[in-house]
């Protein structure tokens, strides 16, 4: 988590006082105040893993566009291929590239209504991202940054889909995987509840007034079977299942393909910010590429240098502790040459030396979850 | 809580009880309630030497790293490695099955420099 150097006064999300009262550790990221853990990350990783846990991700930033132009101007600044996300309610993964293939950010976008999408970004790039999008937007788009208004918890974990519908309420069609619906909450909070998530674990994200927020957290409190999980367990969950955190795991400074998300970026498409730089990686191949690494009897952080032969190829990306396996996991960029699964490698962890192996992720598997390969 | 009365404090946190020339070296409960779950500790091996405020190991979490250093010097007579299987012995009971290393005192008078219980509960409510 490289974004934690918080520049200026910390910001809060709408569930600050809850946290505090539920005990958390606060910690800064990405310039706000947030809980790394109630408990514990180890306990909480694993009520995700088994029951269900609920996390305050209020901090991300929420972008709404709309207008007759939106499904052209997305098309355009967006990697992957917004035509795939055609159906009202359906979603999608994506990057925001610089005219070099740098990742600016990486987003989840939403169809959520009629010639209209909703974004969600990194909070740390929120400025930047709306920078972008904006020398970008036509005069027949409107983009609005909703993120100080819209309120983001993620219910994850097997139990949390049960969870939610009760709340929605009788005769609730939940969303499907990667869709999102409306609800109104125990039959008076309005919400948008996306089957989307950054676990692993089956489960949403509901989107809610800022103001609504502590009523849907106590709500989905009262559920025995949901406990409350900080930025930790966040941490190790995403990390377990491979996803990228951006800031650790890629920057502007990476293009997708070095990255491993070549298939975040659409081959079918026209036109869009970046192409030319993604192709030219695509056809010439990467210098280097990013790597999951199993580390046997040590846990390797950020930083750490890794070595081949003994000499010095990368440095760790994200690295923590799983606690599913038992084990360090890490990322790092290495030479493309020896970006091969099964490769070995050593990590410096300060004086010394633990052994790596590159495994294709997930590092975890049999999650609630139907997991596509990357 | 207040911490044991039979034994002395380092400001680094760690506590040592004293039986004969040896001393038995953990760390607190307040370190331990700090640093979180702990995951993995990283101890020397019999025999190797200690000095009195140098590094002599690590202790992790899964979000951090601290460094454990030696309250007093001497040659390690056992290490607990217990604690390589059941590293969250350091959570569940610092004081007791958690310890760390027994040490060789090289010169007792050095555990006198430490903190009593009361110093150190002092020092920790003062931040």
């Amino acid at each position: 988590m490289s974004d934690n150097a918080a520049a200026g006064p910390l910001s809060r999300t709408p569930l600050y006082e809850e946290h505090l009262a539920l005990g958390a550790r606060m910690v800064p990221f990405a310039g706000f105040e947030m809980p790394v853990q109630y408990g514990g990350i180890i306990d909480e990783h694993r009520a995700v893993r088994t029951r269900a846990g609920v996390f305050d991700v209020s901090h991300m930033a929420e972008f709404r566009v709309f207008g007759f132009g939106s499904f052209d101007f997305l098309q355009h600044a967006l990697t992957n291929d917004l035509s795939r996300i055609s159906g009202l309610g359906q979603a999608q993964y994506t990057l925001l590239l610089d005219e070099h293939g740098g990742i600016v950010d990486d987003l989840i976008v939403y169809h959520s209504g009629d010639l209209e999408y909703l974004i969600v970004a990194n909070a740390s790039n929120r400025l930047s991202d709306l920078e972008h999008l904006r020398l970008q937007a036509p005069d027949d788009v409107e983009l609005v940054d909703e993120s100080e208004r819209t309120a983001l918890i993620a219910v994850q974990g097997p139990l949390a889909l049960g969870v939610v519908s009760g709340l929605a309420g009788e005769g609730w069609m939940a969303p499907g995987r990667f869709s999102v619906a409306e609800a109104l909450l125990d039959g008076a909070v309005p919400c948008l509840i996306a089957r989307t998530g950054y676990t692993g674990e089956d489960g949403v994200e509901i989107f809610c007034r800022a103001a609504d927020a502590p009523v849907v957290w106590r709500l989905l409190l009262s559920y025995p079977e949901v406990t409350p999980c900080g930025l930790g367990a966040r941490d190790t969950l995403r990390l377990e299942m491979g996803y990228h955190l951006y800031g650790s795991d890629m920057d502007r400074s990476v293009d997708p393909i070095s990255a491993g998300l070549g298939w975040v970026v659409g081959r079918e498409k026209g036109e869009f910010v970046g192409r030319r730089a993604v192709e030219r990686v695509r056809e010439s191949g990467p210098e280097r590429r990013l790597v999951f690494l199993l580390v046997e009897d040590g846990i390797a952080r950020p930083g750490h240098s890794v070595l081949h032969g003994g000499i010095e190829v990368g440095k760790v990306a994200s690295g923590t502790y799983s606690p599913t396996i038992e084990s360090g996991i890490a990322t790092a960029y290495v030479p493309a040459r020896s970006a091969t699964i099964g490769e070995c490698f050593d990590i410096r962890i300060r004086s010394k030396t633990a052994r790596a192996t590159v495994v294709k992720p997930p590092f975890v598997t049999g999650s609630s979850l139907p997991v596509t390969s990357t | 809580m207040p911490s044991p009365s039979d034994r002395s404090y380092s400001k680094e946190h760690e506590w040592v009880i004293v039986d004969g020339d040896i001393a038995t070296v953990g760390i607190t409960d307040f370190a331990q309630d700090q640093l979180g779950e702990v995951v993995y500790v990283d101890l020397p091996g019999a025999g190797d030497v200690v000095a009195a405020g140098e590094a002599f190991g690590e202790v992790e979490s899964v979000k951090s790293v601290s460094e454990l250093y030696a309250p007093v010097s001497g040659e390690i007579v056992e290490v607990n490695d217990a604690l390589a299987d059941t590293p969250e012995t350091v959570n569940a009971d610092a004081y007791g099955g958690g310890w760390m290393i027994k040490v060789k005192l090289e010169n007792p008078s050095q555990v006198d420099e430490l903190l009593s219980a009361a110093e150190y509960d002092d020092f920790v409510a003062q931040g």
